[in-house]
């Protein structure tokens, strides 16, 4: 299983939030890229958090420097909205980029970059929140409802190219208070494509709660690296023993 | 740093170009980043990166005459790896769409990653970190400080499942064995990319870099 590190950025600055909300900022993106990249970290992700709201991705400069100083798979999301943006977050050095709202406006624009710079680099994003007993994707950063479901919407993402699906449990997201493990479990079931899962760890209880249930490509992890609660090695022990 | 660290990397409108010229340069070699047939043949040593489709792949490769300059190299004893879809095209062909003759530098052919007995099916593009299971005796200069719990970093839905011949390495999705280390020669190609594979990649790029000869 994958361990990423999930960096949410607003105006030069990690931040973290809960539900995606109410941000609070932790550090230098480069800096701590660099300190999670020496705890041995399998990946990092970049996600411009108010990108969406100015429709662009400020994020380039920061994927540049990290090529520098950090050799695992770098992921750049947020406000990418064309192919252009994309093939500017490429070739910045980003090795795949990660699209939510801008696949929803347009789901033709996954099909163009699949086929022009491959599926490997194209991962799909949903923000799920349970509405009514079931499952929406979120746009806008988890700020505007849809009325897809999520699982529908995923495996249209599938059919039109994505690589990856990364799931961030809005509900979850930045409490502490465990993964949606319903939802992750359906979700793995319905694709066929690796998932990436997100929110709510809070401690290796939670871990192992998902993982004796179902067991995801990887796991994103923000606060509990932020606020130093544990180190990659110490999440890595902790999923050992639901290695594949 | 003398001209003997100088490194080509072989730029055909394909892949990552920037975290291999990093990686390369970190362990100490002067990264070229060059598309130039005479710049090309300077090197002591080549890298052909590449992500993405085969038949795109091999295409843009002769649009720009590197086909060509790639033998040309290797027959003169440049040593010459290949990362991920680079490793893919220095074999005979691939059935990623059809059907595309490579360069026919290793030996294997590229197929999806598939169980023959009709089992579950893989979930795919395969994405994850794996240790190799190195076939003893072969590269040992290449491997040299790798480690038997060292992983790398795998991004493929294709890969060389029936080489006979010049396998180094192998690793698994799922228990499915493929290549993950092909070599003839002074030729490599790794199907994992040692570049985004932290400190154990580095190493193999460093291997290459100061051993390579």
């Amino acid at each position: 299983m994958r361990l990423i590190a999930r960096l949410d950025i607003k105006n030069e600055h990690v931040i973290k939030g809960i539900h995606l909300e109410g941000l609070r900022k932790v550090g230098d993106p480069n800096r701590l890229a660099k300190a999670y990249y020496e705890q041995g970290i399998d990946e990092i992700v970049f996600m411009d958090a108010v990108a969406s709201l100015y429709d662009r991705n400020n994020l380039y400069h920061i994927i540049e420097a990290a090529c520098r100083d950090v050799f695992v798979p770098i992921a750049v999301g947020g406000g990418l909205r064309t192919v252009e943006d994309v093939s500017k977050a490429l070739g910045a050095g980003a090795d795949k980029v990660v699209i939510n709202t801008g696949a929803f406006r347009n789901i033709h624009m996954i099909e163009e970059i699949a086929r022009k710079f491959g599926s490997q680099c194209l991962v799909g994003s949903i923000e799920a929140k349970k509405r009514d007993g079931t499952w929406k994707a979120y746009v806008d950063n988890g700020r505007e409802p849809t009325d897809r479901d999520v699982i529908s919407w995923a495996n249209e993402l599938e059919r039109a190219g994505v690589g990856e699906i990364l799931l961030t449990s809005v509900d979850q997201e930045g409490t502490g208070r465990g993964f949606d493990v319903d939802l992750i479990e359906q979700m793995n079931v319905a694709i066929s494509r690796p998932l990436i899962v997100s929110g709510g760890y809070g401690k290796q209880a939670h871990l192992d709660a998902l993982l004796s249930r179902t067991r995801p490509s990887a796991i994103a992890f923000a606060s509990v690296l932020h606020y130093e609660r544990a180190t990659v090695d110490d999440l890595r022990q902790a999923a050992r023993a639901y290695q594949e | 740093m003398t001209a003997n660290a100088l490194t080509g990397i072989i730029d055909y409108g394909v892949g990552n170009l920037r975290s291999v010229q990093s990686a390369v340069e970190r362990v100490g070699g002067i990264p070229l980043i060059t598309s130039d047939p005479a710049q090309l043949l300077d090197c002591p040593r080549l890298i052909l990166p590449g992500v993405g489709a085969f038949g795109h792949g091999m295409a843009e490769l002769e649009a720009r005459g590197l086909s060509a300059v790639v033998h040309q190299a290797v027959a003169a004893g440049t040593p010459l790896l290949g990362i991920c879809l680079g490793m893919q095209m220095l074999t005979t062909r691939s059935f990623e769409f059809g059907d595309t003759p490579g360069l026919g530098l290793t030996a294997g052919t590229v197929t999806r990653l598939e169980r023959s007995d009709g089992g579950e099916r893989l979930r795919l593009p395969h994405v994850a970190w794996k240790p190799l299971r190195r076939v003893s005796g072969v590269l040992d200069w290449f491997f040299d400080g790798i480690g038997d719990d060292d992983r790398f970093y795998f991004i493929h839905s294709f890969a060389v499942q029936n080489a006979k011949v010049g396998v180094a390495a192998l690793a698994d999705h799922d228990g499915l064995a493929f290549a993950a280390v092909m070599t003839h020669g002074n030729v490599i190609g790794t199907q994992f990319h040692p570049e985004k594979s932290g400190p154990a990649g580095l190493k193999l790029l460093s291997n290459f870099v100061s051993k390579g000869r």
